[in-house]
């Protein structure tokens, strides 16, 4: 029965055929560690997001008469509405952080060198789209700090020449940040940024099954049969597709197919995070305070300005280069290019060695420099611009450009080490 | 160089929890949303005290009288503000428009008072009303300096007044403290009203998360759950990897 109904199926659409390619007969290097968890956790928040975000939605009141109280009237009178809004909200928070160790991971194993440029620029778009797709979810509980937040970060735009209060108006569809705001930031984040979203993690994932995923090694597992042997080679208990070893002409090492390995696997790191993540939903919401801000509990009030406006944790790295500098328009330039910057990473890196593992001592120092500046900047700026503060932020702004500079200098000429032929 | 240096990092350190800019030390509020006495004898003084001029518009009289265990008729009799019905919101039908011209800014809604504030702000701030015939109300507050709402719980404290007292540490510095004495005209001993207080915070806090009970008991649950699961994800990660090396 059952058989007869796939092969229906299958004579109309390549169904088991697709499932073969992508993920039984998909080579996956067999040496991921830790770091590899994150691109699967990345999208189990996303199925996360959007979920919680339908049954929040069937309850929101996208007005600044209603937003607020409705939000109110889901924590307190839907059945499990407190469970969505705070899965929804821990949700927000936990896709930056698993993005955040993603696109680190990507930084370590050289991961966006060739030929893995687009699939690194598909996941830059992402990240891009994400940001908007947060900004504008934060206006929508019509908060006090979701109100304030919003309005310094639009005016950030109003300092681009000429045209800068145009595009604000623009933005904002009013004057001031108003109904009219919340209207098509509801639009943009149920709809619009949703839907680039989902298209994005598709070409992500295109992109990432044609190159194939890099590793800690940053070794390829698909190579070219010259005839080499290779003993022990555990890729040789499997069939992989054909697509992958193009009829004999590659040779596939060290490399496992990603289901039943990977699947069985990303498990336990979907139970670990799992674990982490309802411990803040259900114990500890309010994220200290970071994750949900303590003013936004207090409905958007435009005649009262809060003691202390800082956007949301996960804009802080580049909120404080934004203030480091005295000039508006140059702060607004340095906070677009400390995230342009990430996307030339395969153009800036010109090493031909993919892995931290076996490059030199000056790239090792130069990735702590770099994780060291992006936290400092992510503490800064959550905190109110003290003099001290400024001159910190500017010094750590320095070395987090000083990273790329750095590395396209040295990476020309970098004394790397040997690469090992086999997978560790 | 160095030295400025590093006692900027100090800075960055030490001020970071001070982010907030609250500079007064807050009392501990004792918090306990099990005690459902105490919530019951919380929600007695918000209805007595503060619904005349604060809402509580989010929740609702039947939601508090079921998770505070008061029956329907019992809570409407005593704790009900005038012909409401047990469905209604706990309003008090002041108009927001009039209230703004009496007091300068209409009183905001208490619903969420302890989360945008926190417990112990609002615990402390309740114990740190004093006389200052140079303000309106011919009150001021420690915590909320030219506080526009007059000291309505007068009558339990007495009459607070600042007392400024001098003392020496064991390293011979000064140590200047301010307190708030009251009189002992109001009904109330200190203690007593720093307990009736404390029943007053815990129903507030309740308020501004009426679930939270809920959400503990069932975390505690999906916790174990998830651990249980965490073991057998593990074990058959472990036996379907066992012959890859």
């Amino acid at each position: 029965m059952f058989k007869n109904l796939m092969s229906w199926i299958e004579y109309r659409m390549p169904f088991m055929e697709k499932m073969n390619l992508h993920v039984m007969q998909y080579p996956a290097p067999k040496n991921f560690n830790f770091w590899y968890f994150f691109g699967s956790l990345a999208m189990l928040v996303l199925v996360n997001q959007i979920l919680t975000g339908v049954w929040l939605t069937m309850n929101f009141e996208p007005s600044a008469e209603r937003a607020f109280a409705s939000v109110e009237y889901i924590m307190r009178e839907v059945d499990y509405g407190w469970l969505l809004r705070y899965m929804h909200s821990t949700g927000a928070s936990a896709f930056f952080i698993v993005v955040y160790l993603h696109m680190f991971r990507g930084m370590m194993y050289g991961s966006y060198q060739k030929p893995r440029e687009l699939l690194w620029l598909f996941g830059w778009f992402i990240f891009l789209v994400l940001m908007a797709e947060a900004f504008m979810g934060y206006l929508l509980p019509w908060g006090q700090m979701s109100f304030w937040g919003a309005q310094v970060i639009i005016s950030i735009f109003g300092v681009v020449p000429y045209i800068g209060d145009d595009l604000t108006l623009w933005i904002r569809g009013d004057y001031v940040i108003s109904g009219a705001t919340l209207n098509r930031f509801f639009a943009l984040h149920v709809i619009a940024l949703p839907l680039v979203l989902v298209i994005l993690v598709f070409l992500h994932i295109i992109a990432l099954h044609e190159v194939g995923s890099n590793n800690p090694d940053g070794v390829e597992v698909k190579r070219e049969n010259d005839g080499t042997k290779y003993e022990d080679n555990v890729a040789d208990k499997f069939t992989f597709h054909e697509y992958f070893t193009k009829g004999g002409k590659k040779f596939i090492v060290d490399a496992i197919p990603f289901h039943p390995y990977y699947t069985v696997k990303d498990i336990v790191g979907v139970v670990g995070f799992l674990i982490l993540f309802c411990a803040v939903v259900f114990f500890a919401p309010e994220g200290g305070g970071y994750f949900l801000e303590a003013p936004n509990f207090e409905p958007a009030n435009p005649m009262k300005t809060p003691e202390h406006i800082a956007p949301v944790w996960y804009f802080t790295p580049f909120y404080a280069i934004l203030r480091a500098i005295p000039d508006q328009l140059i702060g607004a330039i340095a906070m677009f290019a400390a995230i342009i910057l990430l996307a030339l990473l395969p153009w800036l890196d010109r090493c031909k060695v993919r892995s931290v593992r076996y490059r030199s001592v000056w790239h090792k120092l130069n990735l702590v420099n770099f994780v060291i500046s992006f936290v400092v900047l992510g503490v800064l700026g959550a905190l109110p611009a003290t003099p001290e503060y400024t001159l910190i932020a500017r010094i750590a702004m320095t070395t987090y450009f000083l990273y790329f500079v750095f590395l396209y200098v040295y990476s020309k000429n970098e004394k790397t080490k040997p690469l090992p032929v086999r997978l560790s | 160089m160095l030295k400025k240096l590093l006692s900027v990092l100090a800075l960055v350190a030490s001020s970071a929890a001070l982010a907030s800019g609250a500079a007064v030390h807050l009392d501990k509020a004792p918090v306990n949303l099990k005690d459902t006495e105490s919530l019951q004898r919380g929600m007695r003084l918000y209805q007595n005290y503060c619904l005349g001029c604060h809402q509580m518009e989010y929740n609702r009289y039947s939601r508090t009288f079921r998770d505070l265990q008061i029956p329907d008729e019992v809570g409407m009799e005593n704790l009900a503000f005038g012909a409401q019905k047990v469905g209604e919101y706990i309003k008090n039908g002041a108009p927001k428009a009039d209230q703004a011209r009496w007091f300068g800014a209409a009183p905001p809604d208490l619903t969420n008072v302890t989360r945008v504030r926190g417990p112990n702000w609002v615990y402390t701030y309740l114990r740190s009303f004093y006389v200052d015939p140079s303000r309106p109300f011919g009150v001021n507050n420690v915590v909320f300096p030219m506080v526009g709402m007059p000291h309505v719980l007068q009558e339990l404290q007495g009459v607070p007044t600042l007392e400024h007292t001098t003392t020496v540490d064991a390293h011979g510095n000064e140590v200047h403290k301010t307190v708030v004495v009251t009189d002992g005209s109001g009904e109330l001993s200190t203690d007593e009203y720093d307990r009736a207080v404390a029943d007053l915070v815990n129903y507030l806090t309740y308020a501004g998360q009426p679930s939270k009970l809920e959400a503990q008991s069932l975390g505690i649950k999906v916790m174990i759950f998830l651990f249980i699961f965490f073991i057998f994800a593990f074990l058959l990660k472990k036996e379907y990897w066992k012959d890859v090396h």
